[in-house]
Parts: C-alpha cells; structure tokens; sequence
C-alpha cells in the first residue's frame, strides 16, 4: 500500500512528546492503552513529535506538552542534560507516573551493580526540574493519561469556557505537583488520619498495586515492606483532594471526554 | 432538574418502597438499596456489586462482591459502623471479571467513586465499568468498638442478640431477636462518631444515581432521590415493572423538609468545622481536603 501523508494537517493540533528516563516503558504502555481513544487523539488533537520508543526523532524538540516518564538517575550525565532540556522545549510538563512523580521502585536504589556500579542515585523528576502536572501511578491508568492530555488540549487549544473547564480539572493535579515528590503508604497516616480526615472508605486498599494496605476495624492497616512507594494511595484517597467544582459534574465531564474521542 | 446546595442534583424526589415482601421482612427502610440492585442484576444493568455483608464479629459490616440474588440480600440492613467498600472497587474488575459494576455505601463512598471516575489514580478500568451506584443518607458513622459501647454499654443489650439498628427520632433504637426495645438518646453518642465524618459535606448522597433513607418518609417506607440519566432509567424501568410502591414526597410526613432541616444542620455544621480547621493550632491550620 501506499504511504499516504495527511493532505491537509488538522489544525491548531499540539505537539505532544513522550521522554523517557529511569523507566520501564510501562507508563508508555499505558498511554498505548487508551487504544482507539489513542489513534483519535493523534488524528485530532496532537502530533506526537517525540518518542524514542515510537518515533524515529533523536533529539528533543520543542513540545506543547511532555510526558515524562521516569526517574533519572543523577549520575548519569546524558540524563540529568535530557531532563533540562526538556524543561526548557516544552510548555507544560507532566510527570507521567510514580517514577517521575515519586522515585517509585528507584527509591530503592543505591548502586553496587555492574556495569555502571556508581549509578546510585535516582531523583523524581521535580527535584530537579518545575514539573506542572501530576499523574501518579504504577501503573498510570490510561484513562487518566487520556483526560489529562484531552483537557491539556482543550487547555491551550479551547475557547473560553473550554479552557476555564480544563484548567479546573488539572488544578489538583498541578497541586500534587507542588505539593512535593515523596510518595508512601505514610502519606495517609500524616496528611489523612493524623490530619482527622480519613473516613475508612477503603479506596486506598483498591488503588494499591502490591496490596499493601488492609483495612483493621475500618482504618488502613499498612504493610510498609511491601510498599513500593508509588504514592497511588494518597493520590485516589477522597480525602487528599476532592475538588468541589469538578467531580460532582461527573456526568457531564465523562460525556464531554466520551465526545471528543468519538 | 433541581439543583439544590444542600441536597444535591436530581430529577424526582419520591417516598417510596418495595413490593418484594421477601425483601421488605429484612429491609431497614423501603428495601429501595436491596431491591433495585437485584434488579439490575436481573436485567443485566450490572453484572455483580459490592455491598456490605456480615463480618467476623456480630453487627461487623464486611464488604463483598454479589453477584446473586441471594448473596444480595445477605447485606440487608444498615450497620453503624465503617464497611471500606470501596475497597473492591478495582478487583470486582479483576478476579471477580466483572464488565458493569454496581456500589451500594454511603455518601463519601459514593464521593469515593465519581473521584475514581474522573481521577483514576491505579484505578485502571474502574471510569468505564461503573454501571450503577446507589448511595444512602448519612448523618455521621461510628468506629466498631464505639457501636459496641452504645449497645453494650448505654442501650444495656448484647451485640449478638440484636435484630435491627435504628437512628431516628433522637434516638439511638436497638431492637432485639427476642423483641425488646432499647434506647440511647443521641446526644450521648455523639462522642462516638468517625473523627472525619466532621467535615463531611454530603447527607443525602448527592453523587449517586439514585440515592435513599430513612429521614423525610414514614417507618417501613424510603425516601429516594433520582439523579443521573442511568439513575431515572433504572428507575423508571423498575417502577414500570412494578418493583414499587410510591408516593409524591410532598404527601407524605414528615416529607422533605426534615431533609432538608438535618442537611443544614450537618453540612453547616460540618462546614463550621472546617473553618475552625484553618486555625486550628497558632499560626498553623489542619489540611483542608476541599481547598
Ligand atoms: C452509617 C449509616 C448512617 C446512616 N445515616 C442515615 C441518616 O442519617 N438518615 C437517613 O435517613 N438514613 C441514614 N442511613 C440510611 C438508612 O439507614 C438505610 O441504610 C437506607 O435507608 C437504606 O435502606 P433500605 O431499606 O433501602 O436498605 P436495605 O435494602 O436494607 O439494604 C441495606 C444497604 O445498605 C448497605 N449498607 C449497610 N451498612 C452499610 C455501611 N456501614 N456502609 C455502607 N453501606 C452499608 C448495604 O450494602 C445495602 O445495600 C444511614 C446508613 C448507614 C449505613
Ligand atoms: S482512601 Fe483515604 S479516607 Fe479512604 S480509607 Fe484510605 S486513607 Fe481513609
Ligand atoms: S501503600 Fe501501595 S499505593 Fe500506597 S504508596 Fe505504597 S505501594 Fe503505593
Ligand atoms: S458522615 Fe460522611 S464521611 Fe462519615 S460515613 Fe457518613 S458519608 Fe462518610
């Protein structure tokens, strides 16, 4: 068949990038995962101008929007030079899953192995760079990936109200941001029941990938040898940030995702 | 559609209650929570969900996946104390294979589930297999060993010989299997309560598709509000094929007003808390999950 080259670019389309440092390509998975909704995305809303796994461009550009995956490693010359330069070429980074957002599994790192036995220390991205947007998760959930990137186009491309809409959505995402770069089962004992907040909902139980977290009498029971540190837990927690303005127009935020990706 | 600061979105407001008369012998109200959750699992609206069964001590809720008629019912009844049933909430799509999951639990659980749908955080196909969710009034909650001390301790009973629990009236009721009757006023049980139903800004689950309780509707009937489009389809469709009995709210007593008079008293409350939370210590706040 022949190649055939879009005659005429959909307009105003971002240009969405994916860098990858210290990760297992999972996250990037993920973003695969959103399936058709992917395909959609890239018809009409963004050009994918970077990704080593999927796009044969070597060098970073210049992006709307990055999705960082990762953590990087501090030692590694080459990475530490990537992370800034990707800072610099994009409007908005997100950190794209626990190991850029958290350090994750790369907590656990300290160096010994061969070939390159000095490589020990490993940073969440916003330690070393502003990062704009959260997206914790180990995995990251596609339809979260899928959200954020639909309401980051509708960020920067969108009329007024559009925009007003997308920035109230990424608002407690940009919070985590800023919040800091740790994530634990201990984020729910000092932010959420030392705090008196937590309400023993069991969402945390649910979120957790390595089924840390248990419920004694109601509360969360942690099993902090099995945590991974991926922060998940305190991320889908309703009593780390339930924004008022948003969730309760679940219905009419999921259709207007469900619209755009018809 | 109404939208209302206190008792959310919704379409009807309705007293209603069951016509099964298996479910209404066990029901804590109307049987409106067991009855339409058999219903849509007959219909095949939802294909299995998670309510609050019997634990490992008497009056323990313990959060489960139904996926039968029978399993449903065995969640009969409200139990004062904390059921994390939404800790199932990712495996009902897992092991369980679920496609179109139903939620049964009270405000903050619903709360729990819409965040999860929009904001799914290692909720990888959670958004898309919610099917149906009916949330339940809810004034405050109580920790296992506080309902312990309210029953043993002021009501004078024996957890294992009581049939039913009930908060109206001012009164915290107890019924037993050999049929006494046993009160607490409220007022001594409110040291009891959850720490975080203190800033609790939802009573009447404004977040689900349909929601339902007690207050508004009298002894044996619920009062129901449908909310969503999924909700007034269920809805709809069940009182068509007869599922039940209803009465417009406006004539029943003590109707929507109490509704309306316990909303106030705790989101104003609740909200009171909150402020009291930015200054709680000197120069220095409590978080406030809502900012
Ligand atoms: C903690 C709590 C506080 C409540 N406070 C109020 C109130 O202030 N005002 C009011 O009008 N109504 C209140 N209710 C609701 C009311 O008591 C009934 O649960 C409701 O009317 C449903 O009655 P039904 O006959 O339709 O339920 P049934 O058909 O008997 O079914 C019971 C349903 O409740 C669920 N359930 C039972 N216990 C729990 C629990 N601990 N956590 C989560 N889900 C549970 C089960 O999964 C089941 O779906 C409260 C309920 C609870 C659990
Ligand atoms: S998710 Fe948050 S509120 Fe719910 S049980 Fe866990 S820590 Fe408590
Ligand atoms: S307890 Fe589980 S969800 Fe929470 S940070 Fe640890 S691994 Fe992640
Ligand atoms: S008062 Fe609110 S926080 Fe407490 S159990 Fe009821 S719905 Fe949940």
């Amino acid at each position: 068949m022949e190649a055939t080259k879009e005659a005429k670019p959909v307009a105003n389309k971002i240009k969405l990038g994916h860098v990858h440092f210290s990760g297992c390509t999972g996250c990037l998975v993920s973003v695969a995962d959103i399936y058709q909704g992917l395909l959609k995305i890239l018809d009409d809303y963004a050009d994918l101008v970077y990704a080593l796994t999927l796009v044969d461009v070597r060098h970073i550009p210049e992006m709307d929007v990055a999705l960082v995956e990762g953590s990087v490693c501090i030692q590694d010359r080459e990475s530490v030079e990537d992370i800034k330069e990707t800072r610099k070429k994009s409007r908005i980074v997100v950190a794209l899953g626990s190991c850029a957002t958290y350090g994750n599994i790369t907590r656990f790192c300290r160096g010994g192995q061969h070939n390159q036995p000095q490589h020990e220390s490993f940073l969440p991205i916003g330690d070393l760079i502003d990062v704009d947007v959260y997206i914790p998760g180990c995995p990251p959930s596609p339809e979260l990936i899928r959200n954020v990137t639909v309401m980051a186009y509708l960020f920067l491309e969108g009329n007024e109200e559009q925009k007003a809409l997308a920035g109230r959505y990424l608002k407690p995402l940009m919070a985590l941001a800023k919040r800091g770069t740790t994530g634990c089962f201990c984020d729910l004992m000092n932010d959420v029941i030392n705090q008196g907040l937590c309400i023993g909902c069991g969402t945390c139980a649910a979120s957790c990938p390595v089924r840390a977290i248990t419920h004694e009498f109601g509360k969360p029971q942690g099993d902090l040898n099995l945590c991974v540190k991926c922060g998940s837990c305190y991320g889908a927690c309703p009593r780390s940030f339930f924004n008022f303005d948003v969730i309760p127009e679940f219905e009419s935020i999921s259709e207007l995702i469900a619209d755009a990706l018809r | 559609m109404v939208s209302d600061p206190y008792l959310g979105k919704y379409t009807t407001c309705i007293s209603a209650r069951s016509t099964d008369r298996e479910i209404l012998k066990k029901a804590q109200d109307g049987g409106i929570a067991t009855t339409l959750m058999v219903y849509a699992l007959e219909e095949g609206i939802i294909d299995g969900v998670i309510v609050a069964g019997e634990g490992d001590l008497p009056w323990k809720p313990r959060p489960f996946v139904a996926m039968s008629r029978k399993d449903i019912l065995k969640a009969q009844k409200a139990k004062y104390n904390i059921s994390p049933q939404i800790s199932w909430i990712k495996e009902a799509t897992r092991s369980f294979g679920l496609d179109k999951v139903g939620v049964t639990g009270v405000c903050c659980q619903i709360q729990a589930v819409r965040k999860a749908q929009l904001y799914p955080i290692n909720m990888r196909d959670v958004p898309g297999k919610i099917a149906f969710v009916v949330g339940l009034f809810c004034m405050e909650n109580f920790l296992y060993d506080s309902i312990q001390a309210i029953v043993e301790d002021h009501t004078n009973q024996s957890l294992s010989s009581v049939k039913k629990m009930r908060i109206g009236k001012g009164k915290f009721q107890v019924y037993t299997e050999r049929g006494n009757v046993a009160t607490a006023p409220l007022q001594a049980t409110h040291k009891y309560g959850q720490p975080g139903c203190y800033v609790c800004l939802d009573y009447v689950s404004n977040l689900g598709d349909i929601s339902t309780g007690s207050v508004g509707s009298p002894d044996g009937w619920s009062t129901v509000f449908v909310r969503t489009r999924v909700g007034n389809d269920i809805w709809s469709k069940a009182v068509d094929a007869g599922l039940f009995e209803t009465k417009p709210i406006e004539e029943v007593k003590p109707g929507l007003e109490l509704v309306m008079k316990l909303a106030k008293i705790k989101l104003d409350g609740n909200r009171k808390t909150l402020e009291e939370r930015r200054n709680f210590g000197v120069n220095k706040a409590l978080r406030d999950p809502y900012a």
